[in-house]
């Protein structure tokens, strides 16, 4: 057996039982070809919005060690803000406010809150955002209201059927979907170039690695923290309208956060690609769970069977705390004692 | 010698009731190589931040470039010409030594954002110009064929090196080095001196280097300051300081 199979053993088996979750219901026969597509693409799609979720919780927690608990609100904030701006202007010029609206709030935050806590525990700083949580939930009720608000993107509703002749009965594809998942792909890609090639890109990697090293060669912490609560702030958009046109905005956007923690977990506090994959891990397996093993569990123990969707995510998360604590791209802590 | 370019006057600093400096009193020259030695807890390394700006001294006054600075933070002694390495290696580990050494361009970086990111027009002239002044730091300090790895996966010597360069890529008026070579082997010392002398010889930049190790530092400098204690006990060329008693016995003690 390889040396990095005898050490990793149980995150190998862990993933292994993820892999043979997924193919089971297909290779047994459980569910038809089609079917399972659609629970595939439907479980990729609310992925998709947790890892962007995800990646702004990363985003700042590598930039500033600050876990952002307001991460939700703020995607309810923004979505917020675009749904109600968008009623009197179109939707693109909402959308640019909307930045603004998000930069305006990253620039606020660091002034008020941030700066005066630099080099605080760690736990003062969660509460800190915790408390900027509950106010952006308030605040963007007392600005915007809070009755549930709809965001029209203008691309059609109804789902598209596709594969006809390949499967059984095809399947259905709602072409916002695509849409969101293309939007959300572009943007990852421009984050990573954003980080990769420009020098502001290489600053907020520098300030990420070593805050004391980045300031002694003169890279402002402060400005730094402002741009990337301000990417952090764009990311929330994103997920907020693709959320928002799907469900509607309301206040539960703000809970979604939640959702994005077993994410990070899984996927490692301080990783992009982790909390991309974590996201699209979580989203496939907790639909899979829902929709496969919710039945089998009805059939054999007699129970309800509903409800796995919500617990899923945290029971995998807690399996990775065990096994892989420092996530499946995290970087991991060696402490010299 | 040249003209005065840091003159550390009367300098007091305190931590709660830990006096760390106590009137300390110095000047640094032009192209001067000077060393602040003295034994552990001696205060050198509260020096050193007292100059680059992350402790404010009580009291005393510090002239750079024939300014008096009041409050200063380390992005203002940056911007002014300071620049420094670090005791325990302080390197972004996870980026390549050539992104590092870049890193410390970032002063001089004055395109905008925007083009940046698109990397068009002055955003990509700028890059490029910067690009090949760090290929020349990196010529110089011999690191080519660790240009493109992860700093973190660097020997210890060769990371130390990556530092200097990262600290050299800032033009600095004035460099100042935080043991450059505490946990190194005679080779790699002999190495690191031959560098120190390199840097002031050929960008003709000043150097405040601190030492625990008294041997390697009389070879390279041109005066030296001794502190015990938070006090200066000695100031001069190598050659004096080695022979003053005050230095002797702050090193190997003195009977009671």
């Amino acid at each position: 057996m390889p040396a990095y199979l005898r050490r990793n053993w149980a995150v190998v088996a862990l993933i292994a039982v993820l892999v043979i979750g997924m193919v089971l219901p297909l290779a047994t026969g459980i569910s038809a070809p089609g079917f399972y597509l659609e629970v595939l693409l439907g479980g990729l799609m609310s992925g998709v919005l947790y890892s962007l979720v995800a990646l702004g919780l990363v985003l700042i927690f590598k930039a500033s060690g600050v876990f952002n608990f307001a991460q939700g609100a703020m995607v309810l904030f923004a979505a917020l803000s675009v749904a109600r701006m968008s009623e009197v202007m179109p939707l693109p010029v909402a959308i640019v406010l909307g930045v603004l609206v998000m930069a305006a709030l990253a620039w606020l935050i660091e002034r008020l809150v941030l700066r005066h806590l630099v080099n605080q525990d760690a736990v003062v700083l969660l509460m800190a955002t915790l408390g900027v949580a509950f106010f952006l939930d308030g605040f963007g009720q007392t600005v915007w209201g809070s009755d549930i608000y709809q965001i029209n993107t203008g691309l059609p509703k109804t789902p598209m059927l596709v594969g006809e002749n390949l499967f059984q009965g095809g399947i259905l594809i709602n072409s916002e979907d695509l849409v969101a998942a293309a939007v959300a792909a572009l943007l990852v890609l421009a984050l990573a170039m954003f980080f990769q090639k420009t020098a502001t890109g290489r600053a907020l990697r520098a300030v990420a690695d070593d805050h004391q090293a980045a300031q002694s060669i003169g890279i402002p912490l402060n400005r730094i923290w402002v741009i990337v609560w301000t990417v952090a702030g764009i990311v929330a958009l994103v997920a907020g309208i693709i959320w928002g046109s799907k469900l509607g905005v309301q206040f539960s956007l703000s809970l979604i956060a939640l959702k994005a923690l077993p994410v990070v977990i899984l996927g490692g506090f301080t990783s992009v690609p982790g909390a991309i994959l974590g996201g699209l891990i979580i989203g496939v397996g907790e639909k899979f769970a829902e929709v496969f093993l919710g039945p089998i569990l009805v059939r054999q123990f007699d129970l309800a069977g509903g409800g796995i969707e919500n617990w899923f995510a945290y029971m995998l998360a807690l399996l990775f705390l065990l096994v892989r604590p420092e996530g499946l791209f995290g970087e991991k802590h060696i402490d010299r004692v | 010698m040249g003209d005065v370019l840091l003159n550390v006057e009367d300098v007091s600093l305190a931590f709660g009731g830990v006096r760390a400096l106590q009137q300390v009193s110095f000047n640094v020259y032009e192209h001067e190589i000077r060393a602040i030695i003295g034994p552990n807890g001696a205060g050198k390394s509260s020096m050193l931040n007292v100059i680059n700006g992350v402790y404010t001294p009580q009291h005393g006054r510090i002239t750079f470039r024939g300014q008096v600075r009041e409050n200063m933070d380390t992005h203002a002694a940056a911007a002014a010409g300071i620049s420094r390495t670090f005791q325990s290696l302080a390197l972004f580990k996870g980026m390549s030594v050539l992104d590092n050494i870049m890193a410390g361009r970032n002063l001089r970086m004055t395109t905008n954002l925007l083009l940046q990111a698109l990397h068009i027009g002055p955003a990509r002239a700028e890059e490029l110009r910067h690009r090949e002044f760090v290929e020349h730091i990196i010529d110089f300090l011999e690191i080519q064929p660790y240009r493109k790895m992860q700093v973190g996966r660097l020997p210890y010597g060769l990371q130390k090196r990556v530092d200097l360069g990262r600290a050299l890529a800032m033009e600095p008026q004035l460099l100042l080095l935080d043991e450059p070579m505490a946990g190194m082997n005679m080779e790699e010392k002999q190495d690191m001196s031959r560098f120190v002398l390199d840097v002031n010889e050929e960008f003709g930049t000043t150097i405040v280097l601190i030492e625990h190790d008294m041997g390697v530092v009389m070879d390279i400098s041109d005066r030296v300051v001794v502190l015990d204690y938070g006090k200066k006990i000695g100031d001069g060329e190598p050659d004096a300081v080695r022979s003053s008693q005050q230095v002797i016995d702050a090193y190997l003690g003195v009977a009671h």
